[in-house]
């Protein structure tokens, strides 16, 4: 059953039906999904939820579709991890991380936002859709894309990493280069969206893209056991996830599904492309664009059209931000991976090295509940790790020569741990 | 209105063209930016009062620029422009 009313826009509050449309006739505020939140109070329950599909597609009555499911019938739902590990590394009582590095079938977050894009897509009869991306809404557009028979379209900055060029190149899409970054290619593809009929999913079909961000937020209190953490720290690009996990803590919470417990967020951006940590930071309501430059690519949006939101839901929810150097972002992933067993790509790394400079100055509590979200995999950029490992040993292969390697690798070992204790 | 050689081109996304009289580009004189938009809002108010948040600031979903740059990289309402150059009003959108 769908609650959807209208699109509203988000500064107006001016109505449109749905259709494909980014911002509102008046004063192009966004405009965004709005929910009758009375006629699912009692429909939309814990155990309307828990009888759904293990795919984001439990929660398709808070979703903006109209029938059933047409693409990512199997994303989402990623496991959400009791860090205990890490969280003694940190020194904190209870931290979980949420790791979309998982996610199906393309490794990101964004098989959120494309799943139900493009289901709106096939409702609304398009046949080609695309997008402006920095690697993972590329991936993913071009994977969903070619299992649902769509033709896509992908627009990214010339510099791309190599691994993430294969990972959308492979699923046959038109890969258009762009020269620029991020918010170049993203200013051509307003054009492009105004002039060809194409769904491109985070223009013209943005509102309904956003809404797919909102399961991040939804499965981190579901998988909490109906809880929300008290403190949740969201990486920042364009800035559509913090609002949307956000926006799904609040509706969770308007449902009676989870308890208000006044959930903190908090911004994750990399040192060289913070526009909306500064201004969180400088107490300003509106960030000044930046030209980014930072290893944490997939992230790297100097001009976030939503930021303007983030920086609002931060301060309302009592969060903060922080940013974090590339040396940090690299040290975050070693860290992650040696504790946890999970590998992030530099947003990643981004979001828990800032995690841990807000829990050393105090900003999070030790003594409560924090969620980490990871949003990518850092198989995509293997490049930026190059050079961090010791080189690796070749033998013969004779045991003889094995057992001398073990013995080595126990002596120095063993002289590390002395060093470490002396 | 015709481009001619000492004026500035103007590109105007679809929402605001029913505000400009249905044009997708528009040609206007002036030595910067604010002149330039000024000359647009005193032709077409309607499409003025979607332009601007106040008479010294762009609403804030509209970015403005100029050959490719971003006007807040340059001097905002204050940057300059000479004939010949492009000027393109585009509206904020987000992605990732």
């Amino acid at each position: 059953m769908s609650y959807v009313k209208a699109l509203r826009c988000k500064e107006c509050e001016a109505l449109y039906p749905i259709e494909p449309r980014t911002v509102c006739d008046h004063d192009f505020g966004p405009v965004e999904v709005a929910f009758d939140y009375e006629k699912a109070r009692g429909r939309v329950t814990r155990a309307s939820i828990e009888g759904g599909p293990r795919s984001l597609w439990r929660y398709k009555d808070l979703l903006p579709i109209e029938g059933q499911p047409r693409a990512g019938l199997r994303s989402g739902f990623t496991p959400l991890i009791r860090a205990d590990k890490l969280a003694a590394e940190l020194g904190v009582k209870e931290l979980y991380i949420k790791d979309d590095s998982t996610n199906y079938p393309t490794f990101s977050y964004k098989d959120r936002v494309v799943a139900v894009a493009l289901t709106k897509a096939i409702e609304f009869g398009f046949d080609t859709v695309g997008c402006a991306s920095t690697g993972n809404l590329a991936h993913s557009v071009a994977a969903h894309a070619a299992a649902a028979g769509l033709r896509a379209f992908v627009m990214i900055p010339h510099d791309l990493e190599e691994g993430k060029m294969v990972g959308m190149s492979v699923f046959g899409p038109r890969v258009v280069k762009i020269r620029g970054n991020y918010d170049d290619v993203n200013r051509l593809c307003s054009q492009i969206a105004d002039k060809y009929n194409w769904a491109i999913v985070n223009v013209n079909l943005r509102p309904f893209y956003t809404e797919g961000a909102k399961t991040h937020g939804f499965e981190i209190a579901e998988q909490m056991g109906w809880k929300l953490p008290r403190h949740t720290v969201v990486p920042v690009a364009g800035g559509t996830i913090l609002p949307k996990v956000w926006k799904a803590y609040q509706e969770f919470i308007t449902l009676g599904l989870v308890e208000d417990n006044k959930p903190a967020m908090y911004a994750a951006q990399a040192a060289g492309c913070n526009p909306v940590v500064q201004a969180i930071e400088q107490g300003l309501d509106l960030f000044k664009p930046q030209k980014p430059q930072t290893i944490a690519k997939s992230i790297a949006i100097g001009n976030p059209a939503d930021g303007y939101y983030v920086i609002k839901v931060v301060r309302e929810s009592g969060g903060h931000g922080a940013s974090s150097s590339d040396a940090e972002i690299i040290d975050a992933i070693k860290l992650l991976a040696r504790t946890e067993g999970i590998f992030t790509e530099p947003a990643g790394g981004t979001t828990l090295a800032c995690a841990i400079k807000l829990i050393q100055s105090g900003r999070i509590p030790r003594d409560e509940s924090i969620c980490v979200c990871i949003t990518g995999n850092g198989l995509k950029t293997v490049e930026v790790m190059a050079g961090q490992f010791t080189a690796t040993p070749v033998i013969n292969a004779k045991m003889t020569e094995f057992e001398q390697l073990v013995n080595e690798i126990n002596e120095t070992a063993k002289t590390s741990t002395q060093s470490v204790n002396s | 209105m015709p481009t001619t050689a000492n004026t500035v081109t103007i590109r105007i996304p679809t929402a605001l063209r029913p505000q400009a009289g249905g044009n997708d580009v528009v040609s206007f004189s002036g030595a910067s930016i604010r002149e330039v938009l000024g000359g647009l809002t005193t032709q077409y108010p309607e499409l003025g009062k979607r332009l601007f948040k106040t008479q010294d600031e762009l609403n804030r979903f509209i970015n403005v620029y100029v050959n490719d740059e971003d006007i807040r990289f340059l001097d905002n309402l204050d940057t300059a422009v000479k004939p010949g150059d492009e000027v393109s009003i585009v509206p904020a959108i987000a992605g990732g």
